[in-house]
């Protein structure tokens, strides 16, 4: 049984890819801004830890699934 | 490591600290009641002796940080936001104090799940109340079913989900900071939690404070805009 949990709370941390995928593409396109116009950079900046903020949420979200399915499968 | 998840879990529950008449109160209860104190006292040492003609020093840059405050209130909600300023930098300022409690020792209260269900509670009623108080009760049942009938059902979930993920976001934060931080200290406790504390504790605590306020103020202005 506590070998199936530990299998579903992995599974449920996988959202951690989605999250991943969204800030490279994002930090991505914050150097190709930078690059192209570097006076704004600060601009940029503030808006890429924003939305780095936002498309960390999805991973917070397979975190704290698979918290409570440790915790309270248990 | 299986202390490790003891400790975890022993962290997840907000303890009782004492009661009245019957009513428990948790932990997280008590330092936001500290804070509120901090808060309450530090506003009032401010304010007192302001002077309209020669301001002080002090006064000057109360007025620029009250101003600040202001403006992103009205950054994010629009023309309309100033109604709404004093609830978004209220809510601001004590998830930003909430979030740093950590550091002077006190049990952050966002990291209690009940702390920040009632903060995005209390958000999606001024969101909704903001939108029928605009369009009006009528107005506002009618643009559930906007822009076609089909997405009714989406509508009204939205109403719930709104809320959770605040919530969730939130609390999943600061709970994850948290937990990789006793990871760290557990692998390396000397030097290393230092600079992983300055990412977790300090920048990340604020920044989840303006994302809650940010996502507050766009869900007000997207529920008081009218087409």
């Amino acid at each position: 049984m506590s070998t199936l949990i530990a299998i579903g709370a992995g599974i449920a941390v996988l959202t951690g890819i989605g999250a991943g995928i969204g800030i490279g593409i994002a930090t991505g396109k914050a150097a190709e801004a930078v690059a192209r116009q570097p006076e704004v950079e600060s601009k940029i900046m503030k808006m890429l830890v924003f939305g780095a903020a936002l498309a960390e949420a999805t991973a917070i979200y397979g975190f704290v699934v698979a918290l409570l399915i440790i915790i309270l499968l248990k | 490591m299986g202390n490790l998840g003891e400790v975890l879990i022993e962290e997840m529950n907000c303890e009782t600290v004492f009661s009245i008449g019957g009513i428990g109160i948790a932990e997280s209860v008590v330092v936001t009641w500290i804070i509120m104190a901090a808060v309450v006292l530090v506003s009032i040492l401010l304010t007192r002796n302001l002077k309209v003609e020669n301001p002080g020093r002090g006064q000057l840059m109360l007025e620029s940080a009250v101003t600040g405050l202001q403006n992103i209130g009205k950054n994010i909600v629009g023309e309309e936001g100033e109604r709404y300023a004093a609830y978004l930098s209220s809510v601001l300022l004590y998830l930003g104090i909430a979030n740093l409690s950590g550091i002077v020792g006190f049990k952050p209260p966002t990291k209690d799940l009940n702390v920040t269900a009632a903060l995005a509670i209390m958000s999606i009623l001024l969101i909704e109340f903001a939108g029928i108080r605009v369009k009006g009760t009528k107005r506002w049942l009618k643009d559930f079913t906007k822009p076609v009938a089909l997405v009714t059902p989406i509508n009204i979930l939205e109403v719930l989900i709104k809320p959770l993920s605040l919530c969730m976001r939130l609390f999943g934060n600061i709970l994850g900071g948290f937990v990789v931080m006793k990871l760290i200290e557990h692998v390396l406790p000397v030097g290393l939690p230092v600079l992983f504390g300055i990412y977790f504790d300090l920048f990340d605590g604020l920044i989840q404070a303006y994302v809650f306020v940010f996502l507050t103020g766009l869900f007000i202005k997207e529920a008081i805009e009218l087409e």
